[in-house]
């Protein structure tokens, strides 16, 4: 497919609305999905460190 | 006693304490498939592709629409079956899969529906229409929100998971709901464009910027929820002694 140039790609034959509409916010979407994911990840970890402060704190805690 | 063909102990890798570093290895590999495969599809999609009689370049639309619809489906089947094992052997990391599958199930139901709108104003003159396709894959959305909210709701993981289970398996009887019915009913949605019994009704390489597309989708999905099972696992056995060694 050749456009005959960028302005043509990005017009999208007049609909590029619908088009850009469509993959920006699936890009958007999953952007979203990814720092979600890594939040998750950091929240987790910190989790997991606290947990251990306390056993460390409270031995007999963490094996309830 | 059972023997296994396949000669791999299940009962290892179904331990939280093995799959966790075994998922932290793949998840560069699935993330980076992903990624050349979407590039590829998007350059297949957007440079090779023709432009379609009827529709125009409106059309371009479906590369991500399709795959989404279709990973919309499979991710809650997956769903379910991993829900459905760890009811029946109440296997924790069975669980904790379906509960990773979730948001990612969503987000592509999501995507499918949005994108469906914006192709369907240019080419149906409508954004929405209440037709058997549409409903049920918006049913299919409100099926994870449930899922979602319900494992939300209740506090204890344990009593969550059986409660998810019962849910995805009720639900998954709208999936074969969604995939015939513009079969079984008289849709505005167009019939399928690629089925087992017959060659794909479109142009070649409109279908391979399609099927890589989808390729890219799916090894996104595998990430993601690879991704999220192991903060899953971190979040539910962080006392563990092995989890605050590997954490």
């Amino acid at each position: 497919m050749n456009w005959g140039g960028w302005s043509n790609f990005w017009a999208m034959g007049g609909y590029a609305g619908f088009v850009w509409g469509s993959y920006g916010v699936t890009l958007i979407a999953l952007a979203l999905e990814v720092y979600v994911l890594r939040r998750r990840r950091t929240r987790a970890l910190a989790a997991v460190r606290r947990a251990g402060q306390q056993m460390a704190r409270d031995p007999d805690e963490g094996t309830a | 006693m059972a023997v296994d063909v396949t000669g791999i102990n299940w009962y290892k890798y179904s331990a939280p304490r093995t799959f966790y570093p075994l998922a932290g290895r793949l998840i560069p590999w699935f993330a980076g498939l992903a990624l050349v495969f979407c590039l590829i599809g998007l350059y297949i999609g957007f440079f090779l592709a023709p432009t379609e009689a009827r529709q125009g370049e409106a059309y371009r639309i479906i590369f991500i629409h399709v795959p989404a619809a279709w990973m919309s489906m499979f991710i809650y089947v997956v769903m379910a079956i991993w829900a459905a094992l760890g009811l029946a052997f109440n296997t924790r990391l069975s669980s904790m899969m379906a509960s990773a599958l979730a948001p990612t199930g969503a987000i592509m139901t999501f995507i499918a529906l949005w994108t469906g709108a914006l192709w369907g104003r240019p080419t149906w003159g409508t954004y929405w229409v209440w037709d058997a396709r549409l409903t049920s894959e918006l049913i299919l959305l409100f099926l994870y929100f449930g899922f979602l909210a319900l494992e939300a709701a209740i506090e204890d993981s344990r009593r969550a998971d059986r409660a998810c289970a019962v849910l995805a398996l009720v639900g998954v009887v709208n999936v074969p709901i969604i995939y015939f019915s513009v079969k079984w009913w008289n849709t505005l949605h167009q019939g399928a464009t690629v089925s087992l019994e017959s060659a794909p009704r479109m142009a070649t390489t409109m279908f391979a910027g399609m099927g890589v597309l989808a390729l890219g989708f799916w090894m996104y999905c595998i990430a993601a929820a690879l991704h999220r099972v192991r903060s899953i696992i971190l979040e539910r056995e962080r006392r563990a002694d092995w989890v605050r060694e590997a954490a």
